[in-house]
């Protein structure tokens, strides 16, 4: 299942990469997470681990994810180590003059018995999507914020 | 009656020593884990709480009180959270009733970490590294009728501590409210359960008696039942480090006590936050 948000933002893509590529930042404006440590030395950038865990209904789900892309400042991908199979990705864009199209993409599979399984990702999908745009919200507001503190 | 009851706890006897703690399966766990999570979420709106108080890594014992007759959404929700929390590969195990890993229906349970409340399994859980999930009060607690639904009663049962102290593991108290909402549940039946000697052959000390779905009068409840849609909320507590807090040599009455009485002033504080029942 995939489940996709975008948002425009007044700033350019650096100042949105400033938040985005700092992942110990993350907590400040990931909407869900109910936990998020770095698991091992790296903090950022290729190879970073973070232990993970979004609230979803009545359980925290995640695991183990590791940063498998980074290239500032236009991509930023995770993919799932252990605990719930999912992979994700923040892309940066310029838009017009001065302002950064940023996109942010979830997928996961949902294990077990098919027609279930797909129900389960259904239901599943509209917490994901409420929690994504709720992100992206909070990112826009927090760059926004920065750029005028300048 | 004479004859067939010790031999159906023979045959009992038998088929739970196959439920071993190398029958746990995480794969079987990760694909059973959506609907898990659909049935606590969309049915018992579960709210677990503090699974944070869980040591990050190594053996604990966690000590709860359980409800709901033989369909206990508290055993159920505690194990989804748990495998969300800290993934499948975390070894949890769970103690039940012999009679409860007997029935072919609940075979499953085993690959979800269920075995039977033996000594054996406890410690060799806990030796191995695992979680053990140990809830005292057995059938007695399960079976309790509903107005002693906000009660923590063990029946005395301190097995947990001795278990917790030899194996130099610390104890997480768990607290959950809700499950005793899910059936009418009118009486243990203790008195019928003696008549019919099921305490000497099945190890059973009760014989619930409740009004519950789809059945009516439900006596047993060995077929089990449908649940109410109780509200659950589940409250891990601190981990509590028995050396640490009770000194080189603690006093099992007292750690006992001390659990107790911390599980029922958590459990009085989410009795409070309940507006309605079932509703919550």
């Amino acid at each position: 299942m995939k489940v996709s948000a975008s948002t425009d933002i007044a700033a350019a893509p650096e100042a949105v990469w400033a938040l985005i590529g700092d992942l110990r930042r993350w907590p400040d404006f990931v909407a869900g997470l109910t936990r998020w440590e770095a698991a091992g030395r790296r903090r950022s950038g290729l190879g970073a681990r973070y232990r993970a865990l979004m609230r979803i209904g009545s359980a925290d789900i995640g695991g183990l994810v590791e940063v498998v892309e980074f290239h500032p400042p236009a991509d930023l991908a995770w993919n799932a180590v252990t605990g719930a199979e999912q992979r994700g990705r923040w892309r940066l864009r310029p838009h017009g003059e001065d302002a950064t199209r940023v996109e942010l993409r979830m997928t996961y599979h949902v294990a077990g018995w098919a027609p279930g399984a797909w129900l389960i990702a259904r239901i599943a999908e509209r917490a994901i999507r409420r929690n994504l745009t709720r992100t992206l919200g909070e990112l826009a507001r927090q760059v926004e914020r920065d750029g005028s503190g300048r | 009656m004479g004859g067939l009851l010790p031999s159906l706890g023979r045959s009992v006897e038998r088929r739970v020593h196959h439920a071993d703690l190398g029958e746990r399966d995480p794969d079987y766990i990760r694909d059973n884990l959506p609907w898990l999570w659909l049935l606590a979420s969309a049915w018992f709106r579960a709210d677990v709480r503090g699974l944070e108080n869980i040591p990050e890594r190594g053996p604990a014992l966690l000590v709860g009180n359980h409800s709901g007759g033989n369909m206990i959404p508290d055993t159920v929700i505690l194990t989804m959270a748990f495998s969300t929390y800290f993934g499948a590969e975390r070894p949890f195990y769970q103690l039940a009733h012999n009679l409860v890993l007997a029935i072919p229906a609940l075979a499953p349970l085993r690959r979800f970490g269920t075995v039977a409340a033996t000594p054996e399994n406890a410690a060799g859980a806990l030796d191995a590294g695992a979680v053990l999930l140990v809830y005292p009060g057995g059938d007695h607690e399960v079976s309790r009728p509903v107005w002693e639904r906000n009660v923590i009663d063990f029946d005395g049962r301190r097995g947990f501590v001795r278990e917790a102290l030899d194996a130099g593991v610390p104890l997480v108290p768990v607290v959950s409210i809700g499950g005793q909402e899910t059936a009418l549940f009118l009486s243990r039946g203790a008195g019928l359960a003696r008549a019919l000697r099921l305490d000497r052959t099945l190890r059973l000390k009760t014989l619930p008696i409740s009004l519950a779905l789809p059945w009516g009068l439900n006596v047993g409840d060995f077929l089990g039942h449908l649940p109410l849609p109780a509200k659950i909320t589940i409250q891990v507590l601190p981990a509590i480090d028995l050396h640490e807090r009770f000194g080189p040599d603690p006093d099992v009455d007292e750690v006992f006590e001390h659990v107790v009485a911390l599980m029922q002033e958590t459990l009085d504080a989410l009795a409070a936050e309940r507006r309605l029942p079932v509703l919550g």
